[in-house]
């Protein structure tokens, strides 16, 4: 199992792994020195290991510790070879002292001070190659990787066959172990060929979201994209990040047009409805946009800007400053709402709410008229007159306005309730007498103004012989 | 400090010291000097162990939270990070590491890097990550090594399933290594949160429910709005109202609070109104103290009977904010539906109040939450009803919103009805999840945490105890995910002998995290004499419906409004 210090001359010096920088010294010669030393130090280490045999070192929180690879600890490790997986652990020279047994309530609950592998797929194998005196090459898949969720030093190298490597992704997938998963990944994204690689995860789901997590988070768009091309037409899951994109772009110009390349994907079909929207909207908000902007030079109070900004507010907008458009220009609400297919609901509450906010009550007026067969005219709503006198009332309508609207209210007790909110005493006494509740009408005379037309009215009615009190 | 850990049958305060101790000893064991670099969101959870006092006992001079760039300086020997295992974190670490050392080459202070991992929905189904599942497995075998090996597990759901598996395995692993305690546990329940969408997103109405579901309580401590905690102290009254937040701590070593949490929001108030008086009455004894004896007695009693009348005057501010909103239209109108939706009423149409709601652009995590649990409750929506409401959102927030969406359907909150059965009725039949006036002053069924709705969660769990699963076997047929059970051999002379009427105890572990209404239905169902069953919880998190749809949301904190 040893090696004589030549051999490991020889193997350092041949060792395609030569990142093992401890110092920040940048010379060749330098960083290989301090690695040599740190691998002696290693070697004493792990034979140190091997004397007690079965005695396990334990860190503070009950998790054994290899006195080696992975420790909890890293010193600092200059990155000074971007091109190389990020993160370098340092051996650790000041050594875990031993069997602190005990547990804590992270590795209760939560894990352990594990992740040493998360992220460090280079160091997997730099370390395995480096240490070989601990470990017997024969391990099989399994071992591996329990060995791996112990924190125990292991080769990758020695799966060379793609059947190998397979069957060790496999064994790691089965062990749910999202550290040890990763690990493989990267050891196997650098050993296989794209192709290969994408072609055997599709199979393999659980490792495939692995590996696109592992490339979001490292921000490898290039590769990812690639690999939800490949895997991922079918579940979308390419196209819906491809799309998401756009959000990292702040140029209008260069957002729309990224939109507009997104067409073209195979989205789903009602996503590429709604993708197309987006991009009609965004397309019809620059152009507003920029109009207006020219436009409102000479004004004094300034528009709300409406780039980015959802379609429903995109169509107040145009409610408000736009209104009386005729339907072929790109900011008429009618052609807004035809263009988008907004439901006759959601279309009202938006012109109702911008009209009254202007206080435009004629327009909120012809809002609700509608004419029957007759020619008459009568007011019809999508929407509960409760809800309608709610958005009036918000932007402070007129009793006046008001009172049409609570008179429409079907339901006479909530007509009632929401008259004597507003105070439109009318329509309180109407349907008091409608209802021929006396008791009612003579308690509302003492809420009226004394010598009010109100009261005056309530007296009649209540002198009136005509009318049949239910009480 | 964390006595009330201790009362209970199993004493959790053991593993408070376990974790203390380890802290201690590990941070003794880097010599000299230190600086710790925290995950903002381990802070919390580490305050639930140890305090900074202890840290500093053990030469932990200066704190940072983890940002890119450099460490500030300081004159430390060791920098230590205590982070999440999490990849994004990672390059942060490396950015430190490296800036500092450039900066200070010759005194670089030794670096060390702690994980310590969790456990979210977000991460199992979404990204179908499936670490936190170890760790789960390993967590409880480490509970085990504690508490003695569980003899008995069942569990519902995939991940409950992949865990226990799991579990089984490292058990076999050390098969050498007998545990030699006598079990605590007689059970070990695992609850796939995939297993009940319905619970979390319903408006839980305990005391400390509505605690979180309108304030957030994060790890024990809740931020309120200070103005019903000004005018305290008289004649100070012309001073300005504070603008800070009042943080307090909730729980139970707390009496009042032990006592409430649980309630149902209706029923607190009498109860903080009988406490009142046994307040009032306990300081009206000073009259009727006569001789020296007498006196001293009472004051005696005094620092307790002052900490009791300032719980009692925290949690009535806390409560008339609470009756504030739950009072308001609009929390009437959202609870309405969501009854209507347990109850099964019209499901399967598109619901005006949501329509109303979008309309008024209410915020979206709102709408979110009662689409799904319409979605829920009828197995899915009709594809007309799918569509609409989704068309509807997407134009009124944002087509953005579209990949929130895509998640939600990937964690099945949110979906078109593929098979046109609905199986909600019969599953809500058969558990009795709906009750008619449930009693919420003196409840005799853990529908009254929900006022109505028994969760789901917790029904089966009570069935599992009696009268057994096999009694439903057709609803959790219908409930996704496996469900099985599993015996562990335990050595000879450890089978316990049970005394005539002692308890059984049984340790639910809710995978994917767990709301406080259960965990009070469950704290019900202990009390209740006749159960023969005290539960001890666990879970991965905490959570409530607002902060599990965000954290299934993309770019929520672009969505605050």
């Amino acid at each position: 199992m040893m090696k004589s210090k030549a051999d490991e001359e020889d193997y350092w010096n041949s060792s395609k792994f030569k990142a093992f920088t401890f110092d920040d010294e940048d010379d060749e010669f330098s960083t290989l020195k301090e690695s040599k030393r740190t691998v002696n130090s290693i070697r004493c280490l792990v034979e140190e290991d091997d004397d007690k045999e079965e005695v396990e070192k334990v860190s503070w929180n009950g998790e054994p510790v290899s006195s080696n690879s992975w420790s909890v600890s890293e010193t600092a490790a200059s990155n000074q070879r971007a091109e190389r997986e990020p993160a370098f652990p340092k051996i650790n020279t000041v050594t875990i002292s031993k069997s602190h047994s005990g547990y804590s309530l992270s590795s209760l609950f939560k894990g352990e001070t594990d992740g040493k592998v998360s992220l460090t797929g280079s160091s997997v194998l730099m370390m395995s190659s480096c240490c070989d005196q601990d470990y017997v090459s024969d391990w099989s898949p399994e071992e591996t990787v329990h060995r791996m969720q112990q924190g125990k030093v292991v080769s990758l190298e020695k799966f060379r066959s793609l059947q190998d490597k397979l069957l060790l992704l496999d064994s790691c997938v089965a062990a749910h172990d999202g550290n040890v998963i990763t690990a493989v990944l990267i050891y196997l994204k650098r050993t296989l060929s794209k192709e290969v690689l994408f072609r055997e995860l599709e199979p393999r789901q659980t490792a495939l979201s692995h590996l696109i997590h592992y490339l979001t988070e490292t921000r490898d768009q290039r590769l990812l994209l690639e690999l939800l091309r490949y895997t991922c037409l079918t579940c979308f899951c390419f196209q819906l990040l491809q799309y998401k994109e756009h959000l990292s772009i702040a140029d209008e110009n260069k957002r729309r047009d990224f939109l507009k390349s997104c067409l073209s994907l195979p989205f789903s079909p009602e996503d590429s409805s709604h993708v197309q929207d987006h991009y009609t909207l965004m397309e019809r908000q620059v152009i507003i946009e920029t109009t207006d902007r020219r436009a409102e030079r000479g004004e004094k109070v300034e528009r709300a800007l409406i780039l980015n900004m959802p379609l429903i507010t995109t169509l107040s907008y145009c409610c408000l400053y736009h209104y009386s458009e005729s339907e072929g220009t790109f900011s008429s609400p009618l052609n807004i709402r035809q263009t988008f297919k907004i439901s006759e609901k959601q279309f009202f509450v938006t012109a109702l709410g911008a009209r009254a906010k202007l206080k435009a009550w004629s327009d909120v007026d012809a809002l609700f008229t509608s004419r029957n067969w007759l020619g008459f005219t009568r007011k019809k709503s999508p929407l509960g007159f409760q809800r309608v006198v709610d958005i009036l009332q918000k932007n402070s309508a007129p009793t006046q306005v008001l009172q049409d609207y609570v008179a429409l209210v079907d339901d006479a007790e909530l007509r009632i309730t929401l008259a004597q909110k507003h105070k439109c005493h009318d329509i309180v006494i109407n349907t008091y007498r409608d209802l021929k509740d006396r008791q009612q009408l003579l308690g509302y005379r003492g809420k009226v103004e004394r010598g009010s037309g109100e009261e005056r009215k309530i007296d009649e009615l209540l002198n009136n012989l005509q009318i049949r009190w239910k009480n | 400090m964390a006595a009330h850990l201790s009362y209970g049958r199993v004493n959790l305060n053991i593993l408070r010291e376990v974790a203390r101790k380890d802290l201690r000893e590990f941070l003794d064991k880097c010599a000299g000097s230190k600086a710790i670099v925290w995950d903002e969101y381990l802070t919390g959870p580490f305050g639930l162990i140890a305090q900074y006092s202890l840290l500093k006992e053990h030469e932990v001079e200066k704190m940072f939270t983890l940002k890119s760039g450099r460490v500030p300086p300081a004159d430390v020997k060791n920098i230590i990070f205590f982070v999440r295992p999490r990849l994004e974190l990672m390059d942060i670490i490396a950015e430190n590491v490296f800036r500092s050392v450039f900066v200070s080459r010759f005194q670089a202070p030794q670096f060390l890097t702690i994980f310590s991992p969790s456990f979210l929905l977000q991460e199992c189904y979404l990204e179908n990550d499936q670490t936190s599942l170890y760790h789960t497995a390993k967590g409880l075998i480490n509970l085990q090594a504690l508490y003695g090996t569980i003899p008995q597990i069942y569990g519902k759901g995939e991940c409950a399933r992949h865990v226990a598996n799991m579990m089984l395995r490292m058990k076999r692993e050390f098969a050498g290594s007998q545990n030699q305690i006598l079990p605590v546990f007689d059970t070990l329940l695992l609850l796939d949160r995939n297993v009940d969408l319905l619970t979390p997103l319903a408006t839980q109405l305990t005391y400390e429910g509505l605690i979180d579901e309108i304030y957030g309580i994060t790890n024990g401590y809740v931020k309120l709005p200070p103005e019903k905690f000004a005018q305290k102290k008289q004649g100070e009254a012309s001073k300005d109202l504070p603008t800070e937040p009042k943080k307090l701590q909730l729980n139970s070593a707390e009496e009042l609070y032990a006592e409430i949490r649980d309630k149902n929001f209706n029923a607190v108030g009498a109860a903080l109104s009988k406490k009142a008086k046994i307040i009032s009455a306990a300081f009206e004894g000073r009259h009727n103290a006569k001789t020296v004896g007498e006196i001293k007695q009472f004051v005696s009693q005094l620092p307790h009977m002052q900490a009791a009348r300032s719980s009692l005057a925290n949690h009535t501010s806390i409560a008339e904010l609470i009756k504030d909103i739950t009072t308001s239209e609009a929390f009437f109108d959202n609870l309405t539906v969501e009854q209507e939706f347990m109850t099964g009423v019209e499901t399967d149409k598109v619901n005006p109040y949501i329509e109303d709601c979008i309309a008024q652009k209410d915020p979206l995590i709102k709408i979110l939450r009662l689409v799904c649990m319409q979605s829920v409750c009828n197995n899915g929506l009709k594809q007309k009803v799918f569509d609409y409401y989704k068309r509807e959102i997407l134009q009124t927030y944002g087509y953005e919103h579209i990949l929130t969406l895509n998640n939600l359907e990937k964690a099945s909150l949110l979906k078109p009805q593929t098979s046109s059965r609905n199986n909600y009725p019969t599953i809500r039949k058969t558990l009795k999840l709906w009750l008619e006036d449930a009693n919420e002053q003196n409840p005799n069924d853990i529908s009254y945490v929900y006022s109505g709705y028994a969760p789901l969660s917790v029904r089966l769990t009570q069935v599992l105890a009696r009268p057994g699963w096999r009694s439903i076997e057709e609803v959790l047929k219908m409930l996704p995910g496996p469900h099985f059970e599993e015996r562990q051999q335990l050595p000879a002379g450890l089978h316990k002998k049970r005394q005539q009427g002692e308890n059984r105890t049984t340790l639910v572990f809710f995978l994917g995290g767990v709301t406080y209404a259960e965990i009070a239905a469950l704290r019900f169902l202990s009390q209740m004499e006749d159960s023969g069953m005290e539960y001890i919880i666990a879970t991965t998190k905490l959570l409530n419906g607002t902060t599990w749809i965000k954290s299934l949301m993309d770019r929520p904190e672009s969505q605050i409004s």
